[in-house]
Protein backbone atom coordinates (compact mmCIF):
# COMPACT_ATOMS: atom_id res chain seq x y z
CA UNK A 1 0.00 0.00 0.00
CA UNK A 2 2.62 2.15 1.18
CA UNK A 3 4.51 1.88 -2.72
CA UNK A 4 1.06 2.35 -4.37
CA UNK A 5 1.15 5.88 -2.44
CA UNK A 6 3.50 6.93 -4.72
CA UNK A 7 1.27 7.71 -7.67
CA UNK A 8 -1.08 10.95 -7.21
CA UNK A 9 -4.39 8.58 -8.82
CA UNK A 10 -4.06 6.39 -5.81
CA UNK A 11 -4.11 9.72 -3.34
CA UNK A 12 -6.63 10.56 -4.58
CA UNK A 13 -8.23 7.35 -4.57
CA UNK A 14 -8.00 7.13 -1.16
CA UNK A 15 -9.08 10.99 -0.48
CA UNK A 16 -12.01 10.68 -2.12
CA UNK A 17 -12.72 7.39 -0.38
CA UNK A 18 -12.42 8.81 3.16
CA UNK A 19 -14.38 11.77 1.78
CA UNK A 20 -16.92 9.87 0.76
CA UNK A 21 -17.10 7.00 3.83
CA UNK A 22 -17.71 10.07 5.67
CA UNK A 23 -20.75 11.68 3.98
CA UNK A 24 -21.98 8.28 3.65
CA UNK A 25 -21.62 7.51 7.15
CA UNK A 26 -23.95 10.22 8.34
CA UNK A 27 -26.49 10.12 5.37
CA UNK A 28 -26.18 6.41 5.43
CA UNK A 29 -27.55 6.38 8.78
CA UNK A 30 -30.25 8.75 8.07
CA UNK A 31 -31.58 6.90 5.69
CA UNK A 32 -31.57 3.77 7.39
CA UNK A 33 -33.44 5.31 10.42
CA UNK A 34 -35.82 6.88 8.18
CA UNK A 35 -36.12 3.45 5.58
CA UNK A 36 -35.72 5.63 2.53
CA UNK A 37 -33.23 3.17 1.32
CA UNK A 38 -35.50 2.73 -1.97
CA UNK A 39 -35.62 6.25 -2.62
CA UNK A 40 -31.80 6.85 -2.06
CA UNK A 41 -31.54 4.01 -4.93
CA UNK A 42 -34.14 5.71 -7.05
CA UNK A 43 -32.24 8.84 -6.54
CA UNK A 44 -28.81 7.37 -7.43
CA UNK A 45 -30.04 6.17 -11.13
CA UNK A 46 -32.08 9.31 -11.85
CA UNK A 47 -28.47 11.04 -11.02
CA UNK A 48 -27.69 9.36 -14.60
CA UNK A 49 -30.17 11.83 -16.31
CA UNK A 50 -27.99 14.00 -15.16
CA UNK A 51 -24.78 12.91 -16.11
CA UNK A 52 -25.98 12.30 -19.72
CA UNK A 53 -27.38 15.86 -19.18
CA UNK A 54 -24.28 17.00 -18.69
CA UNK A 55 -22.24 15.14 -21.26
CA UNK A 56 -24.92 16.94 -23.80
CA UNK A 57 -24.56 20.48 -22.59
CA UNK A 58 -21.16 19.94 -22.38
CA UNK A 59 -20.70 21.36 -18.51
CA UNK A 60 -18.63 18.87 -15.61
CA UNK A 61 -20.55 15.57 -15.03
CA UNK A 62 -20.75 16.23 -11.23
CA UNK A 63 -22.69 19.48 -11.37
CA UNK A 64 -24.94 18.25 -13.92
CA UNK A 65 -25.64 14.75 -11.80
CA UNK A 66 -25.62 17.01 -8.68
CA UNK A 67 -28.49 19.93 -9.89
CA UNK A 68 -30.42 16.93 -11.43
CA UNK A 69 -30.47 14.56 -8.56
CA UNK A 70 -31.58 17.50 -5.95
CA UNK A 71 -34.23 18.26 -8.36
CA UNK A 72 -35.41 14.73 -8.33
CA UNK A 73 -34.98 14.49 -4.97
CA UNK A 74 -37.33 17.27 -4.33
CA UNK A 75 -40.16 15.52 -6.07
CA UNK A 76 -39.58 11.95 -4.23
CA UNK A 77 -39.48 13.88 -1.18
CA UNK A 78 -43.22 15.84 -1.93
CA UNK A 79 -44.28 11.99 -3.64
CA UNK A 80 -43.29 10.14 -0.57
CA UNK A 81 -43.42 12.61 2.44
CA UNK A 82 -47.47 12.04 3.28
CA UNK A 83 -47.65 8.43 1.96
CA UNK A 84 -44.59 6.68 2.04
CA UNK A 85 -45.46 3.26 1.70
CA UNK A 86 -47.05 4.22 -1.21
CA UNK A 87 -44.50 5.96 -2.94
CA UNK A 88 -42.59 3.17 -4.13
CA UNK A 89 -44.49 3.04 -7.82
CA UNK A 90 -43.66 6.45 -8.46
CA UNK A 91 -39.99 6.04 -7.40
CA UNK A 92 -39.52 2.81 -9.29
CA UNK A 93 -41.11 5.28 -12.26
CA UNK A 94 -38.14 8.20 -12.00
CA UNK A 95 -35.74 5.53 -11.28
CA UNK A 96 -36.26 4.26 -14.83
CA UNK A 97 -37.11 7.48 -16.60
CA UNK A 98 -34.03 9.07 -15.04
CA UNK A 99 -31.60 6.11 -16.18
CA UNK A 100 -33.18 5.87 -19.95
CA UNK A 101 -33.11 9.53 -20.09
CA UNK A 102 -29.14 9.48 -18.86
CA UNK A 103 -28.17 7.16 -21.73
CA UNK A 104 -30.23 8.51 -24.85
CA UNK A 105 -28.99 11.78 -23.94
CA UNK A 106 -25.17 10.39 -24.12
CA UNK A 107 -26.68 8.47 -27.26
CA UNK A 108 -27.12 11.61 -29.10
CA UNK A 109 -24.49 13.55 -27.98
CA UNK A 110 -21.87 13.71 -30.71
CA UNK A 111 -18.34 12.37 -29.90
CA UNK A 112 -16.29 9.51 -27.69
CA UNK A 113 -18.18 8.19 -25.11
CA UNK A 114 -15.62 5.97 -22.90
CA UNK A 115 -16.75 6.98 -19.73
CA UNK A 116 -20.43 5.57 -19.92
CA UNK A 117 -18.95 2.43 -18.02
CA UNK A 118 -16.58 4.42 -14.80
CA UNK A 119 -20.69 5.67 -13.87
CA UNK A 120 -22.42 2.77 -13.73
CA UNK A 121 -19.14 1.00 -11.75
CA UNK A 122 -17.38 3.77 -9.83
CA UNK A 123 -13.77 4.53 -11.17
CA UNK A 124 -12.26 5.70 -8.08
CA UNK A 125 -8.93 5.22 -9.27
CA UNK A 126 -9.74 7.44 -12.07
CA UNK A 127 -10.48 10.00 -9.62
CA UNK A 128 -9.15 13.72 -10.58
CA UNK A 129 -8.25 16.49 -8.28
CA UNK A 130 -10.98 18.53 -9.34
CA UNK A 131 -13.40 16.09 -7.83
CA UNK A 132 -12.12 16.34 -4.62
CA UNK A 133 -12.36 19.75 -4.79
CA UNK A 134 -15.52 19.19 -5.21
CA UNK A 135 -15.96 16.63 -2.57
CA UNK A 136 -14.41 19.17 0.44
CA UNK A 137 -17.49 21.40 0.40
CA UNK A 138 -20.09 18.91 -0.18
CA UNK A 139 -18.65 17.34 2.74
CA UNK A 140 -18.53 20.09 4.67
CA UNK A 141 -22.06 20.97 4.08
CA UNK A 142 -23.24 17.64 4.70
CA UNK A 143 -21.59 17.00 8.24
CA UNK A 144 -22.04 20.68 9.35
CA UNK A 145 -26.29 20.40 8.56
CA UNK A 146 -26.23 17.52 10.52
CA UNK A 147 -24.43 18.77 13.28
CA UNK A 148 -26.40 22.14 13.30
CA UNK A 149 -29.98 20.30 13.24
CA UNK A 150 -28.93 16.80 15.03
CA UNK A 151 -31.88 17.41 17.40
CA UNK A 152 -34.55 18.08 15.24
CA UNK A 153 -33.58 15.36 12.35
CA UNK A 154 -32.85 12.75 15.07
CA UNK A 155 -36.80 13.69 16.53
CA UNK A 156 -38.23 13.45 13.13
CA UNK A 157 -36.50 10.29 12.24
CA UNK A 158 -37.94 8.74 15.45
CA UNK A 159 -41.16 10.01 15.40
CA UNK A 160 -42.27 12.76 12.89
CA UNK A 161 -45.76 13.03 14.25
CA UNK A 162 -44.97 14.02 17.84
CA UNK A 163 -41.98 16.43 16.42
CA UNK A 164 -44.82 17.99 14.02
CA UNK A 165 -46.76 18.78 17.03
CA UNK A 166 -43.90 20.19 18.96
CA UNK A 167 -44.00 22.59 16.08
CA UNK A 168 -40.72 21.53 13.97
CA UNK A 169 -41.14 21.92 10.30
CA UNK A 170 -40.49 18.44 9.65
CA UNK A 171 -41.83 18.69 5.91
CA UNK A 172 -38.91 20.98 5.46
CA UNK A 173 -36.63 19.21 7.04
CA UNK A 174 -37.22 15.55 4.93
CA UNK A 175 -37.13 17.42 1.81
CA UNK A 176 -33.13 18.68 3.65
CA UNK A 177 -32.80 15.35 4.24
CA UNK A 178 -33.77 13.95 0.23
CA UNK A 179 -31.90 16.82 -0.96
CA UNK A 180 -28.16 16.04 1.12
CA UNK A 181 -29.05 12.47 0.15
CA UNK A 182 -29.08 13.44 -3.64
CA UNK A 183 -25.79 15.50 -3.08
CA UNK A 184 -24.36 12.30 -1.42
CA UNK A 185 -25.35 10.07 -3.83
CA UNK A 186 -23.93 12.28 -6.47
CA UNK A 187 -20.64 11.91 -4.84
CA UNK A 188 -20.72 8.01 -4.34
CA UNK A 189 -21.36 7.25 -7.58
CA UNK A 190 -18.09 8.66 -8.70
CA UNK A 191 -16.54 6.00 -6.05
CA UNK A 192 -18.69 2.76 -6.79
CA UNK A 193 -20.69 3.67 -9.41
CA UNK A 194 -24.66 4.05 -9.28
CA UNK A 195 -25.50 0.44 -9.40
CA UNK A 196 -23.45 -0.55 -6.11
CA UNK A 197 -23.91 2.92 -4.07
CA UNK A 198 -26.93 1.62 -2.13
CA UNK A 199 -24.41 -0.94 -0.61
CA UNK A 200 -21.99 1.78 0.48
CA UNK A 201 -24.96 3.85 2.02
CA UNK A 202 -26.39 1.33 3.74
CA UNK A 203 -24.12 -1.56 4.76
CA UNK A 204 -22.13 0.33 7.14
CA UNK A 205 -24.67 2.34 8.86
CA UNK A 206 -26.71 -1.22 9.14
CA UNK A 207 -24.09 -2.97 10.93
CA UNK A 208 -22.77 0.11 13.21
CA UNK A 209 -26.87 0.53 14.23
CA UNK A 210 -26.44 -2.91 15.91
CA UNK A 211 -23.65 -1.74 18.18
CA UNK A 212 -24.63 1.62 18.98
CA UNK A 213 -27.27 3.43 21.54
CA UNK A 214 -26.76 6.88 19.53
CA UNK A 215 -27.97 8.06 16.46
CA UNK A 216 -24.83 10.12 16.86
CA UNK A 217 -22.63 7.11 18.12
CA UNK A 218 -24.09 5.25 14.70
CA UNK A 219 -22.82 8.24 12.23
CA UNK A 220 -19.48 8.09 13.93
CA UNK A 221 -18.74 4.68 13.76
CA UNK A 222 -20.57 3.79 10.15
CA UNK A 223 -17.76 6.49 8.91
CA UNK A 224 -15.21 4.77 10.72
CA UNK A 225 -16.69 1.26 8.63
CA UNK A 226 -17.27 2.92 5.61
CA UNK A 227 -13.55 4.41 5.57
CA UNK A 228 -11.98 0.66 6.33
CA UNK A 229 -14.00 -0.77 3.92
CA UNK A 230 -12.58 1.82 1.04
CA UNK A 231 -9.36 1.59 1.96
CA UNK A 232 -9.48 -2.16 2.08
CA UNK A 233 -10.84 -2.55 -0.50
CA UNK A 234 -8.68 -0.34 -2.54
CA UNK A 235 -5.61 -2.43 -0.74
CA UNK A 236 -7.44 -5.55 -2.54
CA UNK A 237 -7.92 -4.15 -5.55
CA UNK A 238 -4.60 -2.53 -6.25
CA UNK A 239 -2.95 -5.91 -4.68
CA UNK A 240 -5.12 -8.44 -7.06
CA UNK A 241 -6.56 -6.40 -9.83
CA UNK A 242 -9.46 -6.46 -9.61
CA UNK A 243 -12.13 -3.78 -10.07
CA UNK A 244 -12.18 -1.06 -7.20
CA UNK A 245 -15.53 -0.70 -6.68
CA UNK A 246 -16.95 -4.21 -6.90
CA UNK A 247 -14.33 -5.00 -4.31
CA UNK A 248 -14.99 -2.20 -2.33
CA UNK A 249 -18.89 -3.62 -1.88
CA UNK A 250 -17.68 -6.77 -1.53
CA UNK A 251 -15.26 -5.96 1.53
CA UNK A 252 -17.95 -3.97 3.06
CA UNK A 253 -20.25 -7.09 1.99
CA UNK A 254 -18.20 -9.93 4.07
CA UNK A 255 -18.10 -7.47 6.80
CA UNK A 256 -22.16 -7.43 6.62
CA UNK A 257 -22.23 -11.07 6.50
CA UNK A 258 -20.13 -11.50 9.62
CA UNK A 259 -21.84 -9.33 11.36
CA UNK A 260 -25.03 -11.11 11.04
CA UNK A 261 -23.46 -14.37 11.99
CA UNK A 262 -22.43 -12.82 15.14
CA UNK A 263 -25.99 -11.80 15.90
CA UNK A 264 -27.72 -15.31 15.06
CA UNK A 265 -25.10 -16.66 17.57
CA UNK A 266 -25.69 -14.55 20.13
CA UNK A 267 -29.21 -15.19 19.92
CA UNK A 268 -29.12 -18.38 19.40
CA UNK A 269 -27.19 -18.09 22.78
CA UNK A 270 -29.74 -16.18 24.74
CA UNK A 271 -32.26 -19.38 23.75
CA UNK A 272 -29.97 -21.68 25.67
CA UNK A 273 -29.55 -19.75 28.77
CA UNK A 274 -33.33 -19.34 29.14
CA UNK A 275 -33.76 -22.89 28.50
CA UNK B 1 -61.36 33.78 34.34
CA UNK B 2 -59.43 30.47 33.36
CA UNK B 3 -60.23 29.44 29.60
CA UNK B 4 -62.04 26.41 28.94
CA UNK B 5 -59.58 23.37 28.90
CA UNK B 6 -60.93 22.11 25.83
CA UNK B 7 -63.76 23.89 23.82
CA UNK B 8 -65.43 22.45 20.64
CA UNK B 9 -68.22 23.29 18.99
CA UNK B 10 -69.67 21.31 15.68
CA UNK B 11 -66.82 19.00 14.60
CA UNK B 12 -67.12 17.25 11.70
CA UNK B 13 -64.34 15.63 9.92
CA UNK B 14 -64.60 13.06 7.32
CA UNK B 15 -61.76 10.85 5.20
CA UNK B 16 -62.37 10.54 1.34
CA UNK B 17 -66.52 11.45 2.44
CA UNK B 18 -66.81 8.84 5.12
CA UNK B 19 -67.86 10.73 8.08
CA UNK B 20 -65.80 9.70 10.66
CA UNK B 21 -67.17 12.17 13.46
CA UNK B 22 -70.13 14.32 12.79
CA UNK B 23 -71.66 17.28 14.55
CA UNK B 24 -69.53 17.26 17.95
CA UNK B 25 -70.07 19.83 20.64
CA UNK B 26 -68.63 19.64 23.99
CA UNK B 27 -66.83 21.41 26.87
CA UNK B 28 -64.18 20.60 29.08
CA UNK B 29 -63.06 22.56 32.24
CA UNK B 30 -59.45 22.98 33.24
CA UNK B 31 -58.81 19.95 35.69
CA UNK B 32 -60.65 17.84 34.32
CA UNK B 33 -60.44 14.00 33.70
CA UNK B 34 -62.13 12.86 30.91
CA UNK B 35 -61.93 9.07 29.89
CA UNK B 36 -62.89 9.00 25.44
CA UNK B 37 -64.57 5.74 25.41
CA UNK B 38 -66.20 4.28 21.80
CA UNK B 39 -65.93 1.04 19.69
CA UNK B 40 -63.21 0.72 18.11
CA UNK B 41 -62.86 2.67 14.68
CA UNK B 42 -65.65 5.19 16.24
CA UNK B 43 -63.11 7.74 16.12
CA UNK B 44 -61.42 8.16 19.03
CA UNK B 45 -57.84 8.95 17.91
CA UNK B 46 -59.27 11.20 15.01
CA UNK B 47 -60.92 13.24 17.52
CA UNK B 48 -57.91 13.30 19.25
CA UNK B 49 -55.89 14.60 16.43
CA UNK B 50 -57.64 17.16 15.82
CA UNK B 51 -57.14 18.04 19.70
CA UNK B 52 -53.85 17.77 18.65
CA UNK B 53 -53.99 19.86 15.50
CA UNK B 54 -52.13 17.11 13.93
CA UNK B 55 -55.56 16.75 11.33
CA UNK B 56 -57.45 19.80 10.55
CA UNK B 57 -61.67 19.87 10.86
CA UNK B 58 -63.82 19.72 7.98
CA UNK B 59 -66.44 22.13 9.74
CA UNK B 60 -66.64 23.35 13.47
CA UNK B 61 -63.94 25.17 15.81
CA UNK B 62 -61.83 23.80 18.21
CA UNK B 63 -60.29 25.77 21.00
CA UNK B 64 -57.50 23.97 23.15
CA UNK B 65 -56.62 26.10 26.64
CA UNK B 66 -58.19 29.21 24.62
CA UNK B 67 -56.06 28.86 21.58
CA UNK B 68 -56.03 26.83 18.15
CA UNK B 69 -54.47 23.46 18.73
CA UNK B 70 -51.22 24.23 16.79
CA UNK B 71 -50.70 27.18 18.92
CA UNK B 72 -51.42 25.39 22.19
CA UNK B 73 -49.25 22.90 21.23
CA UNK B 74 -46.23 23.63 23.67
CA UNK B 75 -48.83 23.52 26.89
CA UNK B 76 -49.93 20.21 25.27
CA UNK B 77 -48.16 16.97 26.29
CA UNK B 78 -49.32 13.81 23.91
CA UNK B 79 -48.65 10.04 24.47
CA UNK B 80 -48.94 8.71 21.80
CA UNK B 81 -50.64 4.90 21.13
CA UNK B 82 -48.03 2.88 20.02
CA UNK B 83 -44.77 2.75 21.42
CA UNK B 84 -43.43 0.02 20.39
CA UNK B 85 -42.42 1.35 17.05
CA UNK B 86 -38.97 1.30 16.07
CA UNK B 87 -37.57 -0.47 18.49
CA UNK B 88 -34.21 -1.21 16.64
CA UNK B 89 -33.63 2.56 16.44
CA UNK B 90 -30.27 3.96 18.19
CA UNK B 91 -31.89 6.01 21.21
CA UNK B 92 -31.61 5.61 24.84
CA UNK B 93 -34.84 6.45 27.30
CA UNK B 94 -33.20 10.08 28.08
CA UNK B 95 -33.04 10.80 24.10
CA UNK B 96 -36.55 10.45 23.99
CA UNK B 97 -37.54 12.27 26.81
CA UNK B 98 -35.27 15.18 25.59
CA UNK B 99 -37.31 15.31 22.58
CA UNK B 100 -40.55 16.57 24.83
CA UNK B 101 -38.42 19.70 24.96
CA UNK B 102 -37.95 20.63 21.09
CA UNK B 103 -38.93 24.07 20.57
CA UNK B 104 -39.47 25.97 16.94
CA UNK B 105 -37.47 28.43 18.66
CA UNK B 106 -34.29 26.87 19.90
CA UNK B 107 -33.63 24.45 16.44
CA UNK B 108 -30.18 24.56 15.02
CA UNK B 109 -29.17 24.68 18.97
CA UNK B 110 -28.22 21.74 21.22
CA UNK B 111 -30.73 21.33 24.19
CA UNK B 112 -29.84 23.72 27.15
CA UNK B 113 -28.82 23.08 30.45
CA UNK B 114 -32.40 23.64 31.90
CA UNK B 115 -33.76 21.23 29.27
CA UNK B 116 -31.67 18.38 30.46
CA UNK B 117 -32.75 18.65 34.05
CA UNK B 118 -36.59 19.16 32.97
CA UNK B 119 -35.85 15.61 31.20
CA UNK B 120 -34.10 14.14 34.00
CA UNK B 121 -36.52 15.13 36.20
CA UNK B 122 -39.26 13.99 34.25
CA UNK B 123 -37.67 10.69 33.50
CA UNK B 124 -37.31 10.63 37.74
CA UNK B 125 -41.01 11.28 38.35
CA UNK B 126 -42.34 8.21 36.12
CA UNK B 127 -39.46 6.08 38.28
CA UNK B 128 -37.07 5.33 35.30
CA UNK B 129 -34.20 7.69 36.24
CA UNK B 130 -32.07 4.58 36.15
CA UNK B 131 -32.57 3.48 32.99
CA UNK B 132 -32.12 6.60 31.85
CA UNK B 133 -29.23 5.46 29.36
CA UNK B 134 -31.07 2.27 28.58
CA UNK B 135 -31.81 1.21 24.90
CA UNK B 136 -35.31 1.68 23.91
CA UNK B 137 -35.41 -2.40 22.74
CA UNK B 138 -34.09 -3.30 25.56
CA UNK B 139 -37.12 -2.04 27.63
CA UNK B 140 -40.36 -3.94 28.75
CA UNK B 141 -43.58 -2.48 27.45
CA UNK B 142 -44.93 -0.95 31.00
CA UNK B 143 -41.06 1.01 30.70
CA UNK B 144 -41.43 2.12 27.50
CA UNK B 145 -44.85 3.55 27.79
CA UNK B 146 -43.47 5.45 30.94
CA UNK B 147 -40.78 6.69 29.02
CA UNK B 148 -43.07 8.41 26.35
CA UNK B 149 -45.48 10.23 29.42
CA UNK B 150 -41.80 11.26 30.74
CA UNK B 151 -41.38 12.71 27.63
CA UNK B 152 -44.62 14.59 27.41
CA UNK B 153 -43.99 15.59 31.34
CA UNK B 154 -40.85 17.10 30.05
CA UNK B 155 -42.41 19.71 28.41
CA UNK B 156 -44.93 20.63 31.70
CA UNK B 157 -47.85 20.48 30.06
CA UNK B 158 -50.78 22.41 31.14
CA UNK B 159 -53.19 18.94 29.28
CA UNK B 160 -52.22 15.98 28.49
CA UNK B 161 -53.77 13.55 25.97
CA UNK B 162 -52.71 9.59 26.33
CA UNK B 163 -54.11 7.36 23.52
CA UNK B 164 -54.55 3.97 24.63
CA UNK B 165 -52.13 3.68 27.39
CA UNK B 166 -52.42 0.70 28.32
CA UNK B 167 -53.22 -1.26 25.67
CA UNK B 168 -51.07 -4.76 25.29
CA UNK B 169 -48.99 -3.90 28.96
CA UNK B 170 -50.01 -6.07 32.20
CA UNK B 171 -53.04 -4.84 34.46
CA UNK B 172 -50.37 -4.05 37.23
CA UNK B 173 -49.27 -1.16 35.26
CA UNK B 174 -52.51 -0.30 34.46
CA UNK B 175 -53.28 -0.01 38.37
CA UNK B 176 -49.98 1.73 38.94
CA UNK B 177 -50.37 4.68 35.76
CA UNK B 178 -53.96 5.59 36.75
CA UNK B 179 -53.10 6.81 40.22
CA UNK B 180 -50.10 8.02 38.62
CA UNK B 181 -52.22 10.24 36.48
CA UNK B 182 -54.77 10.87 39.28
CA UNK B 183 -51.88 12.41 41.40
CA UNK B 184 -50.88 14.52 37.78
CA UNK B 185 -54.48 15.56 37.44
CA UNK B 186 -53.81 17.71 40.52
CA UNK B 187 -51.63 20.23 38.48
CA UNK B 188 -52.88 19.16 35.13
CA UNK B 189 -56.02 18.47 32.62
CA UNK B 190 -55.93 15.03 31.73
CA UNK B 191 -57.62 13.09 28.47
CA UNK B 192 -57.47 9.35 28.40
CA UNK B 193 -58.58 7.65 25.24
CA UNK B 194 -59.48 3.74 25.81
CA UNK B 195 -61.97 1.21 24.69
CA UNK B 196 -61.78 -0.17 28.26
CA UNK B 197 -64.72 0.98 30.50
CA UNK B 198 -63.77 -1.03 33.64
CA UNK B 199 -60.72 1.78 34.44
CA UNK B 200 -62.47 4.23 33.27
CA UNK B 201 -65.14 4.23 35.69
CA UNK B 202 -62.87 4.07 38.82
CA UNK B 203 -60.80 6.89 37.92
CA UNK B 204 -61.55 9.52 36.31
CA UNK B 205 -64.23 12.95 36.64
CA UNK B 206 -66.01 12.80 33.10
CA UNK B 207 -67.04 10.76 30.32
CA UNK B 208 -67.34 10.77 26.59
CA UNK B 209 -68.75 8.26 24.20
CA UNK B 210 -67.15 8.54 20.61
CA UNK B 211 -68.96 6.53 17.70
CA UNK B 212 -69.49 9.19 14.59
CA UNK B 213 -71.46 11.43 17.07
CA UNK B 214 -70.90 12.13 20.77
CA UNK B 215 -72.10 12.04 24.13
CA UNK B 216 -70.63 13.55 27.05
CA UNK B 217 -70.82 13.25 30.94
CA UNK B 218 -69.31 15.69 33.40
CA UNK B 219 -69.95 13.53 36.57
CA UNK B 220 -68.31 10.61 34.90
CA UNK B 221 -71.22 8.39 34.71
CA UNK B 222 -71.40 6.11 31.71
CA UNK B 223 -75.59 6.14 30.85
CA UNK B 224 -76.86 3.23 28.99
CA UNK B 225 -76.79 5.43 25.67
CA UNK B 226 -73.14 4.76 25.76
CA UNK B 227 -73.12 1.33 26.64
CA UNK B 228 -75.18 1.15 23.38
CA UNK B 229 -73.01 3.59 21.27
CA UNK B 230 -70.29 1.22 22.35
CA UNK B 231 -72.02 -1.93 22.33
CA UNK B 232 -68.76 -4.19 22.86
CA UNK B 233 -68.17 -1.87 26.20
CA UNK B 234 -70.58 -4.39 28.58
CA UNK B 235 -67.89 -7.30 27.69
CA UNK B 236 -64.99 -5.09 29.10
CA UNK B 237 -67.71 -4.02 32.10
CA UNK B 238 -68.34 -7.67 32.87
CA UNK B 239 -64.82 -8.46 32.83
CA UNK B 240 -63.66 -6.04 35.48
CA UNK B 241 -66.42 -6.74 37.89
CA UNK B 242 -67.41 -2.78 38.45
CA UNK B 243 -70.58 -2.40 36.87
CA UNK B 244 -72.64 -1.01 39.84
CA UNK B 245 -70.07 1.69 39.90
CA UNK B 246 -70.74 3.18 36.67
CA UNK B 247 -74.27 2.12 35.30
CA UNK B 248 -76.62 5.20 35.72
CA UNK B 249 -79.71 3.77 37.56
CA UNK B 250 -82.56 3.18 34.86
CA UNK B 251 -85.22 3.99 37.35
CA UNK B 252 -83.94 7.26 37.99
CA UNK B 253 -84.73 8.82 34.51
Amino acid sequence: MCEALQFEFMRNALLAGILVSISCGIIGSLVVVNRIVFISGGLAHAAYGGIGLAFFTGTPPILGAALFSVAFSMIMAAVSFKNRHRADTIIGVIWAVGMALGIILIDITPGYNVDLMSYLFGSILAVPKSDIWYMIPLDIIIVSSVVILYKEFLAMSYDEEFTFIAGIPVRLLYFFLLGMTALCVVMVIRVVGLILVIALLTIPPYIAEKYTRSLGRMMALACLLGILFTVLGLWLSYSYNLTSGATIVMVAAVAFFISQSFEITKKRNKIKVRK
Amino acid sequence: MKPDAIQVRNLSFSYDKTAILQDITFTLKQGDFLGIIGPNGGGKTTLLKLLLGILAPDKGEILVLGEAPHDAKHRIGYVPQHTDFNLRFPVSAIDIVLMGRLRRSSIGRPYSRKDRSNAEKALDRVGMAEYRHTHIGELSGGQRQRVFIARALAAMPEIFFLDEPTAGIDPHFETDLFSFLKELNKEATIVVVTHDIGVISSNVKSVACVNRTMIFHEQGKITPEMIDMAYQCPVDLVAHGLPHRVFADHEEK
